[in-house]
């Protein structure tokens, strides 16, 4: 295949993207703001980004077996498919913690009253 | 035999003094509100008005407000728990004939409703027109009530353990009959005429009057495609 300059740039743009995302996921973990199984998705999705798009014949040939007739567009689909499906387990992961913050609230709210309570109490002597 | 009046409350400074004074001129029996995360001295006010204040850390919405005051009222051992709004629109010259009908035993939920008797406060007519159509769709799924919308609620120690673990979170009262109902309490409606709130603002803006129905609906299909809460 006829390859252009700046297919070549576009690839080590692609590259650069990549590593740099790899390095801010394990500074992240390193500094313990990342919690390790957000961790492995993102590298997982960064890594199978990245050899998509610097490994050309892997994209040409997944592309091809899927009918896709402009190769890189498999690379928007990819990536389309896996922000939707984080998007979705963030909405889950929301709607969870909005409920635990629901209980937590109420038991403060209620075991506060409770010690109040006793403490106006006089005492027992 | 005892009795809880349960008074949810956001940033109702300016009322919740005299809504608890009020109460407590209607009835002997204990009153609580629930302050909703508040950036102003509501349970401050609402201690001082005699009441016992339960208070979120943070604002958790109307439905976990209720929620809140059910769990202390099961805690407690309270027997019937009548919810009056914090803005002073429920008038608690209703709260005897409740607790009487509760006392009866053919119901397990009192609604007072603004529609039966077409006194009062009636809301305006888009509003009107919404809270029809939300009775219409929750009759479809198991209730009818001409109110559904309506938060001036009794219910006894029945309704409350059915209630109290799993209270509806955003505009709950529609969703609430509906699981009360499929979980088989007995609702029944009286007339009550209510006021129009005289301060700070209601907490459903016109925007959100459209979001209002659409989460409602949706809350009431969702509840009836869940599995049934067992009785």
């Amino acid at each position: 295949m006829f390859r252009t300059y700046e297919l070549y740039l576009l690839e080590s743009l692609a590259l650069v993207i990549g590593l740099m995302l790899t390095i801010f996921v394990i500074g992240a973990i390193r500094r313990n703001s990342l919690n390790a199984r957000y961790a492995i998705l993102w590298v997982g999705a960064g890594g199978v980004l990245a050899a998509l798009s610097v490994y050309r014949p892997l994209l040409d040939f997944i592309a091809t077996a899927v009918g896709i007739s402009y190769p890189p567009s498999l690379l928007f689909l990819v990536a389309f498919v896996f922000l939707l499906f984080i998007v979705l387990h963030y909405s889950l992961v929301l709607s969870s913690h909005r409920e635990a913050i629901r209980h937590l609230a109420q038991a403060v709210a209620l075991l506060e009253q409770e010690l109040e309570e006793q403490r106006s109490k006089p005492p027992a002597e | 035999m005892t009795n809880l009046v349960i008074i949810p409350a956001f940033n109702e400074s300016d009322a919740i003094g005299a809504v608890v004074r009020d109460v407590r001129a209607h009835c002997d029996y204990d009153i609580v509100v629930v302050d909703d995360g508040s950036h102003d001295d509501t349970a401050q006010r609402a201690a001082e008005a005699g009441a016992v204040v339960l208070r979120h850390p943070c604002n958790l919405g109307i439905g976990a407000a209720v929620q809140t005051a059910y769990l202390f009222a099961l805690r407690r051992g309270y027997d019937r728990v009548i919810r009056q709004d914090g803005d002073g629109q429920h008038d608690p010259s209703y709260i005897p004939a409740i607790v009487a009908i509760l006392e009866g035993g053919d119901s397990d939920i009192v609604v007072g409703s603004r529609f039966l008797a077409r006194e009062g406060f009636q809301s305006t007519l888009v509003r009107r027109i919404g809270i029809f159509i939300l009775s219409i769709v929750s009759s479809l799924v198991g209730t009818r009530t001409t109110d559904p919308t309506s938060g001036y609620w009794g219910i006894n120690r029945r309704a409350l353990r059915i209630l109290a673990p799993r209270f509806p979170d955003d505009y709950p009262e529609t969703e609430a009959l509906v699981i009360a109902a499929q979980a088989g309490c007995r609702i029944r409606e009286i007339p009550v005429v209510m006021r129009a709130r005289t301060t700070g603002r209601s907490s459903i803006s016109a925007l959100y009057s459209g979001f209002y129905m659409v989460k409602v609906i949706l809350a009431l299909l969702v509840v009836h495609v869940r599995p049934r809460h067992r009785r």
